[in-house]
């Protein structure tokens, strides 16, 4: 396992509230990384401090052993692209339009397009499955649809790595399985996808490698055939439970007693 | 509507919406609207200009404007009373549009501009403290006005910053700051001494009144400057309107942007209120109406800057013909326009509440 990206013994939280301490992590590069936990347990911290949206307090994040805060703030954003919970879509901004902004670190001061940023952006909007909409307004969109032209505006940063937080909330079940369909399939074009999900029985079939979070800390990592079992669950989430075989992809289900 | 095509290897979306412009190999894509926009706006300025050029006590012939404007029949009448007049309504009116669209991408809301938020009044308040206090001359009073803009806006950013910062927040803290400078401005009037008071009341509601050549070099230049300054990082005031987290996340340094807009706004309405007083409300709907008609995501730029020359370009003419021969303060029509406008919009975010 090779891996690019750590966070190395970083202390992370908001001014006097620390959220976590002395937590490190190997990202595995070209994998799919699920971090799981119970509300509050530091999930979304960790990947906002992955793509400096929050400067540890001690350690570091690296990327290629380079502490990231080091990067110009465009280099890093053509290395990581984050989509957060609360992106905020300008009124009247088409679907066009707001797949364009990806391609925002690529361009220089006067926003000339190149053809690369026309590519991408076609193509970010192929991949989403969004350029039907194209010419739509995004605020005339369902949730479903809307999460999949920000997904494409991601895509359309063109970077190697993907991180998102929760992308499955207030997806319906199909828009979930549809949305972890497509980040496993940009997995299998060799991007590194990480990902905050709620569900732990999705994250045990579509990830790799599977983080399990609890107070701020790492409680267990590895492929999830390997780390879930009932006595993990009981720790981390509180709740007692049976491990089943997932019927369909033979990964670990949990299954609450 | 759309389609994907081959040229070469690069696949290229064709839009209506919009117009490629290409530059060596590398293209500008062009909305259609701000294109329409644009040129409607600079008919307009053309137009409205000429009305003003022509219009005072006893009105001009077309062959007198342009006899006076290609200096083959001089008028000073023309030239340097009713000229600086109509070039001063459109760069301040670009200045408070720009001004405007700052502070509305700032708060993330329609009703954070400067006016509504009180920098106009403590612009104002900084310029009365130097014509009363110290008894300065004009580039004094600038400085004055400009440092009274800042301490305003710095006042009102830290009283509604707790727990982060909520655009709605800042516009209530605002408007209540606004009160209090005003009342001060009220109170700095009455104890000034009759000349002063005169003057600065002739200027309290904004101006254009016996603006010349002279007051027009310094300011223009300060928001040439400014405009293009904040014109060059317009890209990275669009993708702060993603949100904190992507702005920062596709590579905008957003403290850095922050501190730049509030420079920039403040300096535009300072500048503004040192030469005209202030004038309200351009900045408060300018952007709005500029978006509008351009129908461009989020509070753009130049829809603001040509929307707001041209309303105070048009509000100065009706200021100088509704009680003719008494030419009004710009500021008591733009006031009126811009106040039927704030509650209308009141309306509309109560509503979505």
């Amino acid at each position: 396992m090779t891996t690019r990206l750590s966070a190395q013994d970083v202390t992370l939280g908001y001014g006097d509230r620390v959220v976590s301490t002395r937590l490190s992590l190997d990202v595995p590069d070209g994998a799919f990384t699920a971090v799981v936990g119970p509300n509050g347990c530091g999930k979304s911290t960790l990947l906002r401090a992955l793509v400096r949206l929050l400067k540890p307090a001690e350690g570091a994040i690296t990327l290629d052993s380079r502490s990231v805060s080091d990067l110009p703030a465009k280099g890093l954003a053509r290395e990581l692209a984050f989509l957060p919970q609360d992106p905020l879509a300008p009124e009247g901004i088409t679907v066009h339009q707001l797949v364009s902004r990806g391609r925002y670190p690529h361009q220089s001061l006067l926003a000339l397009w190149t053809p690369e940023d026309e590519r991408a952006v076609a193509e970010a909007m192929v991949t989403a499955e969004v350029e039907d909409l194209a010419d739509r307004p995004v605020a005339e969109l369902s949730g479903g649809q809307r999460q999949r032209v920000w997904v494409a505006m991601v895509l359309a940063q063109d970077t190697p790595y993907l991180l998102l937080d929760e992308p499955t909330s207030f997806l319906d079940i199909t828009h979930q399985y549809r949305l972890l369909a497509l980040l496993s399939r940009l997995r299998d074009e060799g991007r590194t996808v990480i990902a905050v999900l709620h569900d732990i029985n999705q994250a045990c079939r579509f990830a790799d490698h599977l983080v399990a979070m609890k107070d701020g800390r790492v409680a267990a990592e590895g492929a999830a055939a390997d780390v879930v079992d009932a006595a993990l669950i009981k720790d981390v989430f509180d709740l007692p439970s049976v491990i089943v075989a997932d019927p369909v992809s033979g990964t670990p289900m949990v299954v609450p007693e | 509507m759309t389609g994907t095509q081959k040229t070469g290897e690069t696949p290229v979306l064709e839009r209506t919406s919009t117009v490629r412009v290409p530059v060596g190999g590398r293209a500008w894509f062009v909305q259609r609207r701000t294109i329409g926009l644009v040129v409607g706006c600079v008919v307009a300025m053309l137009g409205l200009g000429f009305v003003g050029l022509s219009y005072g006590t006893s009105w001009a012939t077309p062959g007198e404007v342009f006899g006076a404007l290609t200096g083959l029949e001089p008028s000073v009448v023309i030239a340097e009373w009713r000229a600086p007049r109509v070039v001063a309504g459109i760069l301040f009116g670009a200045a408070l549009g720009v001004a405007g669209a700052i502070f509305q991408n700032l708060t993330r809301n329609p009703m954070g501009s400067p006016d509504i938020i009180g920098l106009d009044a403590g612009a104002y308040t900084g310029a009365l403290l130097v014509m009363t206090v110290f008894a300065g001359a004009s580039v004094t009073v600038a400085f004055g006005a400009v440092a009274g803009g800042l301490v305003t806006a710095a006042l009102v950013y830290s009283l509604s910053r707790s727990n982060g910062l909520s655009g709605m927040r800042l516009v209530v803290i605002g408007i209540a700051v606004n009160a209090m400078v005003t009342a001060l401005n009220n109170w700095l009037v009455l104890r000034a001494e009759l000349e002063v008071a005169m003057a600065a009341v002739g200027w309290n509601s904004g101006s254009l009144n016996g603006i010349d050549w002279e007051d027009l070099v310094v300011p223009g230049v300060v928001i040439a400057v400014l405009l293009t300054v904040i014109g060059l990082r317009a890209s990275a005031l669009q993708q702060s309107a993603l949100g904190d987290s992507i702005a920062v996340s596709t590579g905008v340094p957003l403290e850095r942007q922050r501190l730049l807009m509030v420079l920039v706004g403040v300096g535009c309405t300072a500048t503004v209120t040192a030469v005209a007083g202030p004038v309200m409300f351009v900045a408060l709907a300018a952007p709005q109406i500029g978006r509008r008609l351009a129908q461009a995501p989020g509070v753009p730029l130049l829809p603001a800057a040509l929307t707001g020359a041209v309303l105070l370009q048009f509000a100065d003419l009706v200021a100088q013909m509704l009680l003719a021969p008494v030419s009004l303060p710009v500021g008591v029509v733009t006031t009126a326009i811009g106040g039927g406008y704030l509650i209308w919009l009141l309306a509309q975010e109560v509503r979505r509440r």
